[in-house]
């Protein structure tokens, strides 16, 4: 462990926020535990993905604005979601280009910019977890954790070491769940089609769970799934590696009610 | 051809709901994707040569006046005629000209996406001269009376079952009155059906993988050798290629195809290359006696000076729609115009015009994998995003969105008053969905019920949870 312990940000993500903060203290205690000084910052909403998807770039530039300033002053910003993360590292550059000083700033963010899981591993040395959970358990790729994050050996890395924990691999690994912003409410027909055949692959593995590092995907997955009367859980990968896979997971009923 | 792009949804639904469809798209779709990861595997240097490929095409667009230049140059040279065009109506008037010089009744053609953006065949039988498709994919769709659906293989969206009923009808007043079944008999059906009509063509019409500026050759790749016999056979022989096609040398042109067929078959190399000089010269054993390259720019010259220009170096070679899952969804047909796919849909916005293409650009979930397949490595969903940018600027994005995204933003942008809002908003919804976990109709949310369930979120905000607990 360093001797000044790395000063992280974390950058909840708005879906994590609002709709599963356990998602949240689980990258908390993650961190926590790889050795990391975390801090939340209060002036943070979202990224401006759908704003920046949606062709709107002023408003956009307006709120990374926002994020860059909340988020310049620690060692590294990281965020439990591909999708996030990626939007910072690798769009913020390119929607600042040309802008004399938030140019720099916005690249200077960018480089200290991470996704958990792959931040765990690569920076922070993470090579095993302490946790347990019984049984096959599906992992899905987010397309921006792959594509724009590089993400793909390290959480199967560490879920490896989880005990109990048996991984399937999909069929079709590489492709979109359906998800995509507002792509999925916009062209509901085909994003419905992207997320059954998702559906099928998820159930074809046997896994009673399935995994991912991004919560659009995981809402989109495990809507699909319960719509289906499907017996899969799903649940954010960070959840089963901080040993929180006990709580109800995404879109079953809580507990004792 | 006319356009359907602007009913994309209608589209796209009559597209999901296509049974045979489906059975084809999801055949084939697997079968190119499994394929290309194969070939890209076998050739250690395939990432570099990729590189390569893109950097051809860069220098060329930097540099496209002069390798024009140079390749009417060396057409003149060997005795062939360039004919310049902007549009696609003086093209297409142009090889009419040309037709009726050759005293042509008709005309063979190899497969080109350049003609379907004139919509050469219709035109051309309205002047009473015969186009006859060669390529199988081609004559298939000519036969159903329909448009390619994808660009190297323009009757994938039928099943072997259809083409089998529509050769025995279409085939039947040729005499051949058994339906037949298995895809080897339906080939060399077709092939004898064609073999006459090559035979009688008067013009030959192929499109062109390359223009080469320093030999002013023209280079086709095909796998069924169609190219060939339509270029060699005919009196007159006339390539209709656009702008972008020219290449400087006959070695970047291979360096481009081992990319090509890697990426759109997964060949190491198509069956056939062929590449044509100028007409017959004397001695030669064959040949046209005379050869036309019609170049068309319908828009490209436009494209170079603009954000879009990176979409130029498109060697049309399929990956990008055989690897889309939308495409793999909804078929080639629902985007309503020559290009479909990614390609289509950073292509078609800009050469028919955004308005009537909108849908395209925005159908997408930016899932990135065509970016990651295409050859000359073109950031199509940043193009697309670029489509949404003018799109929004041009305010021909639907108010409702609009005004959401408007809302939105100026909400994102006070965190103080968006956590309270949110903070009320999620605990009301947290209080509703408790007890099933999950919702299955919500107010205003039907695109997303309609498919889905949407989870019920946990019940308080992370930030308000967050500070509750570090206080304490
Ligand atoms: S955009 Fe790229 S992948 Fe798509 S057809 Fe063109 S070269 Fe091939």
């Amino acid at each position: 462990m360093p001797a000044t312990p790395r000063r992280v940000g974390l950058f909840v993500t708005c879906l994590v926020d609002l709709f599963r903060p356990t998602v949240g203290f689980a990258a908390v205690k993650l961190l926590e535990r790889a050795g990391c000084a975390v801090t939340v910052p209060a002036a943070q909403t979202c990224c401006g993905q759908p704003a920046y998807n949606a062709g709107d770039r002023a408003d956009t530039r307006a709120i990374a604005e926002g994020v860059i300033a909340a988020f310049e002053p620690f060692d590294a910003t990281v965020a439990p979601s591909g999708s996030c993360a990626g939007m910072i590292r690798r769009h913020y550059p390119a929607l600042f280009a040309g802008d004399p000083v938030w140019e720099e700033r916005a690249k200077r963010l960018a480089e200290k910019t991470f996704e958990l899981v792959s931040f765990l591993v690569d920076e922070c040395g993470v090579a095993s977890v302490d946790a347990r959970h019984e049984g096959r358990v599906a992992y899905h790729d987010s397309c921006s954790s792959l594509r724009e994050m590089g993400v793909r050996a390290q959480p199967r890395q560490l879920l490896a070491t989880v005990e109990g924990l048996e991984l399937a691999e999909l069929s079709a690994r590489d492709v979109c769940c359906g998800f995509g912003g507002t792509f999925c409410v916009k062209y509901p027909d085909i994003s419905g089609r992207m997320v059954a055949d998702k559906a099928k692959d998820i159930a074809a593995t046997g896994a009673g769970t399935v995994l991912a590092g991004d919560m659009g995907c995981l809402l989109n997955i495990a809507g699909r799934l319960s719509r289906e009367g499907s017996a899969v859980r799903a649940r954010h990968v960070a959840e089963v590696l901080a040993g929180m896979g006990g709580r109800p997971a995404i879109g079953e009923p809580a507990k004792g009610r | 051809m006319d356009a359907t792009s602007r009913t994309f949804v209608a589209n796209a639904r009559a597209g999901l709901r296509d049974a045979a469809l489906q059975t084809s798209l999801a055949r084939f779709q697997g079968g190119f994707q499994v394929k290309r990861a194969e070939a890209a595997e076998r050739l250690p240097e395939f990432e570099a040569l990729r590189d390569e490929a893109r950097a051809i095409k860069d220098h060329v667009l930097a540099h496209l006046d002069h390798y024009l230049e140079r390749f009417e140059e060396r057409v003149r040279a060997s005795g062939g005629t360039v004919h310049w065009c902007e549009t696609p109506e003086q093209a297409r008037e142009r090889i009419l000209a040309l037709c009726r010089e050759a005293d042509a009744k008709t005309v063979t053609k190899s497969k080109s996406m350049i003609a379907e953006e004139m919509a050469l065949n219709p035109f051309l039988e309205e002047h009473g001269i015969e186009p006859v498709e060669t390529d199988l994919g081609e004559y298939v769709v000519q036969l159903a009376d329909e448009r390619p659906s994808h660009i190297i293989a323009p009757a994938v969206h039928k099943t072997r079952d259809q083409v089998a009923d529509l050769f025995h009808e279409k085939h039947t007043p040729l005499g051949r009155t058994r339906r037949l079944e298995r895809v080897e008999e339906l080939v060399e059906e077709a092939r004898e059906v064609l073999r006459p009509r090559y035979l009688a063509a008067d013009v030959g019409i192929t499109g062109a993988n390359f223009l080469i500026a320093e030999t002013g050759s023209s280079a086709v790749v095909t796998n069924e050798g169609n190219a060939d016999l339509t270029q060699i056979l005919p009196r007159m022989h006339i390539v209709i290629a656009t702008l972008e096609k020219v290449v400087p040398t006959l070695e970047d042109a291979t360096t481009i195809m081992r990319v090509l067929a890697r990426s759109a078959t997964g060949q190491e190399f198509s069956t056939y290359t062929t590449v044509s000089t100028g007409p017959r010269r004397p001695g030669d054993a064959d040949g046209p006696e005379a050869y036309h390259v019609v170049l068309l720019d319908n828009g490209r010259s436009r494209m170079l000076g603009s954000e879009f220009r990176e979409v130029l170096r498109c060697i049309k070679c399929g990956a990008c729609m055989n690897h889309c899952p939308v495409y793999g969804a909804v078929g080639g047909h629902a985007y309503g115009w020559v290009y479909p796919g990614p390609v289509g849909a950073v292509l078609t916005p800009n050469l028919i015009g955004l308005e009537e293409a909108r849908h395209l650009p925005n159908a997408s979930s930016f899932c990135g994998r065509c970016e990651e397949v295409c050859p000359v490595r073109i950031p199509l969903p940043g193009l697309m995003r670029k489509l949404r940018e003018q799109e929004f600027a041009q305010g021909l994005a639907p108010a409702a969105v609009r005004r959401g995204i408007g809302a939105w933003a100026w909400l994102a942008r006070r965190p103080a008053l968006y956590r309270c809002l949110t903070g009320i908003g999620i605990g009301m919804m947290g209080a509703l969905g408790r007890r099933r976990g999950r919702f299955v109709r919500l107010p205003l949310a039907g695109g997303w019920t309609g498919a889905r369930d949407m989870p019920a979120p946990e019940g308080a905000t992370f930030h308000a949870l967050w500070r509750k607990e570090r206080k304490a």
